[in-house]
């Protein structure tokens, strides 16, 4: 069957079974955006802005566990993707971008929106391609989606010269990929596992570091009962939240630089670390040599160079975590752990997670209340900053793999179009965006997509009219010099949403946090409650980058309570 | 090949690669983006069509080589990694070498061209061109003995290395390490050995 270049990337993704694109057309890329009405099972969505396509198509991947897909035209619509793709990478989240180049004999010009796409994005993505026939087009798609989604899963990006997408060629779509040098391994290696067992048998004081990995390997289950057997705390990174039950006993939640100073504390007096699909981030470290000085360390990933990047590990498996445990479960004793569970119950009570709670409408009083009003159930989509810290901390997450977050690269702007991107992959689930004033002005025009596509998200805007993690550095290392970090000239952003056709819901007192959340809720669209809350707020405990958990700083209110 | 140059040792790598646009650019991107020093990359065809193979100097600890090792194996164009590190092999680079020469002076020079069993490759009135082949080493001492005479220009290929047929004393396992091998172990530095990561606190916040 001959198709065009066009043609065959859209029964590429049918192939692949893409349902849903984001993406913005253009002079590049017009030729394929051209052929999709042809194919009515492709939904494009029209985003405002390449970085919300890239973003979306990145939430969209996270909940669906499947490739996202977005669409740019060429030069500036590429470049724009950049910051999606970087995030993707970072927190190994599968997806594919087809961006439109200038024709093939223009490459080389600097013509019109000409940029070196390839050149741009390849030290932040997992693999691209330029395809210079549209002949390469099926062997090029298979590969693109089959690196994407297997392995560590990443972002891949497809270039297309304008002339290849109407070039004519033979579409015999391939059903293997041949690529020798790409050899993802899935079991860990047997002397290895059964080294990891013998040292989980010596260990008193173990833990498990549970990260995103169990996630994208589907490996809940394994988890739960490898846990449950050998009575292991767990410990969830930020990406490692919704791998493991909320209200699990053995779920100590966060650790790292603004994780609880109990599960900090677990970790300083444990004696073995098992880090499973996680990669010793340096806000879960802190500085190296102070970390876990006592403990010695399984890891397991299936990216081979994350195996003794940051932490040397006593035991490194190579291979898929949801393997690997099931290797590892038969060779564990149930075990009796009352004395180091008791010692970690004893940390939840000395070093609790606590805030302030009195009159003042505080964002730790949102974030519990949607924690309580969605019964833990909903998808949390946030940005990066305080109000994502929060969100990690007091979000009760009842169901698995359901917080969203830009966690390696920290994009702020991330919360609006990724919580668009997981709606559309899981129409019936409630998602709510956490979203900070500062990040959430950097993507806020796709207010105008959710709206034009009916896509129901609830915004929960927490606003302190600042840009609060860096006011707080300026606190604590910068003696309250708040350079540029104030803001003085915010928007009324009830009347922003209005204007954009959404609900909009300011909350000024605390009493109206409630309410205001129940008539989102109940709200047939997409709605933004503006919380206008205390500017003040600090994120505690913070554990300050460069020390170790013996300089973890309580919120000093919370001392001063303990001194009296 | 693991010498003592300094402080810095250095290790020899070598990649098979994928004869493909761009390859070289994603090779040498890692290497900058990871912040890893390259004393010399020396790239041509390989046996097979379609492939090329990479020498690699790299400077830096184990767990440098290491990193190096792993992340040129994570790139999709890299076909098989091979670390020299205890294997015997022959390592060989190829000089040219411009030197000053008038009447008085090209007789000796032809001398020590002779000893080091180099070739002249090119007579002009004022200078010579000087090809040697060896190991670093030999090119190094030869430029030394030349320098009085007045060296004008040296391009150097970079390191080529080849596993030996028969490995000796010197070959720990007798095979260099490959993408299949040392998945699991290739992990060699230990904990508690003192290593200092990267410091952390320029980092930004958020």
């Amino acid at each position: 069957m001959k198709l065009n270049g066009g043609q065959m990337i859209c029964q590429a993704l049918l192939n692949e079974g893409v349902d849903t694109v984001f993406g913005i057309p253009g002079g590049a890329i017009m030729p394929l955006y051209q052929m999709l009405p042809q194919f009515p099972g492709l939904r494009h969505i029209l985003v405002r802005h390449e970085q919300g396509a890239a973003m979306a198509a990145d939430g969209y991947g996270r909940v669906t566990g499947k490739v996202g897909v977005c669409f740019a035209t060429s030069g500036p619509g590429a470049t724009n993707l950049v910051t999606g793709l970087a995030g993707a990478m970072m927190d190994s989240v599968p997806m594919v971008a087809i961006t439109g180049q200038v024709a093939r004999e223009a490459i080389g010009t600097d013509a019109f929106q000409e940029a070196d796409v390839t050149g741009v994005t390849l030290p932040v993505i997992k693999h691209n391609f330029l395809v210079m026939t549209a002949e390469e087009l099926p062997r090029v798609m298979k590969e693109a989606f089959y690196l994407a989604r297997t392995g560590r899963p990443g972002p891949v990006l497809v270039d297309v010269p304008k002339d290849v997408f109407v070039e004519e060629a033979e579409f015999d779509y391939p059903e293997t990929v041949e690529l020798p040098g790409y050899p993802p391994k899935m079991e860990g290696d047997p002397d290895a596992i059964r080294r990891a067992a013998d040292l989980i048998a010596q260990a008193k004081r173990p833990v498990i570091f549970a990260g995103h990995g169990i996630i994208i390997a589907d490996a809940y289950k394994e988890l739960q009962e490898f846990a449950e057997k050998g009575q292991f705390p767990v410990t969830t990174t930020l990406l490692g939240i919704g791998s493991f039950k909320s209200d699990h006993v053995l779920n100590i939640g966060l650790p790292g630089m603004h994780g609880s100073a109990y599960a900090n504390h677990m970790i300083n007096d444990s004696d073995l670390l098992i880090a499973l699909g996680m990669r010793f981030d340096d806000r879960v470290t802190s500085k190296v040599s102070l970390f876990a000085p006592n403990a010695k360390v399984i890891h397991v990933d299936i990216d081979p160079a994350e195996l003794g990047k940051n932490v040397p590990p006593t035991v490194p498996i190579v291979g898929d975590v949801k393997h690997v445990l099931r290797q590892l479960i038969p060779l564990v004793e149930k075990a009796d752990r009352r004395e180091w569970l008791s010692h970690i119950d004893e940390l939840q009570r000395n070093h609790p997670l606590w805030f302030e709670k009195d009159d003042v409408l505080r964002p730790q009083d949102v974030i519990q209340e949607i924690s309580d009003s969605t019964d833990g159930k909903a998808i949390i989509a946030t940005g990066v900053g305080q109000h994502q810290m929060w969100a990690a901390q007091l979000y009760k997450f009842k169901e698995y793999n359901s917080f969203i977050t830009s966690g390696g690269l920290g994009a702020m702007g991330f919360e609006t179009p990724s919580a668009m991107g997981a709606q559309v992959g899981l129409p019936d689930r409630t998602v709510w965006t956490i979203a900070g004033d500062g990040g959430f002005q950097m993507t806020l025009m796709e207010l105008a997509t959710m709206v034009e596509n009916h896509i129901p998200v609830k915004i929960a805007l927490i606003n302190n009219n600042s840009l609060g993690m860096v006011r707080q550095w300026q606190d604590i290392f910068y003696n309250h010099d708040y350079v540029a970090t104030l803001y003085s000239g915010n928007p009324d952003f009830v009347k922003l949403a209005e204007a954009y056709g959404l609900r909009g819901i300011k909350v000024t007192r605390k009493d109206e946090i409630g309410p205001a959340i129940k008539q989102a809720m109940e709200w047939n669209g997409p709605v933004l409650v503006d919380f206008q809350v205390e500017q003040t707020e600090n994120v505690y405990p913070f554990i300050p980058p460069g020390t170790g958990v013996d300089n973890i700083v309580e919120d000093p209110r919370l001392v001063q309570k303990r001194v009296k | 090949m693991t010498q003592k140059n300094g402080k810095m040792q250095q290790h020899t790598v070598v990649a098979l690669v994928y004869d493909r646009p761009g390859v070289l650019n994603r090779v040498v991107s890692m290497v900058r983006r990871r912040a890893f020093n390259i004393g010399s990359l020396a790239v041509g065809h390989s046996e097979t069509p379609g492939l090329s193979r990479m020498t690699f100097v790299v400077e830096g600890d184990d767990k440098i080589l290491e990193q190096v090792t792993k992340q040129l194996r994570k790139l999709v164009d890299v076909v098989r990694v091979s670390d020299l590190k205890g294997v015997n092999a022959v390592y060989r680079e190829l000089s040219l070498v411009r030197v000053s020469a008038n009447a008085t002076t090209r007789s000796e020079i032809i001398q020590i061209v002779d000893i080091f069993r180099a070739n002249i490759v090119d007579v002009g009135h004022d200078s010579l061109i000087i090809e040697v082949t060896g190991d670093e080493e030999k090119l190094e001492s030869l430029v030394t003995l030349l320098n009085p005479f007045g060296v004008l220009e040296i391009m150097r290929s970079g390191r080529l290395a080849m596993v030996r047929g028969i490995q000796g004393d010197s070959g720990a396992n007798g095979n260099p390490s490959d993408a299949e091998g040392t998945l699991t172990d290739g992990t060699q530095w230990a904990r508690q050995d003192g290593d200092e990561a990267k410091a952390t606190p320029l980092l930004p916040p958020g």
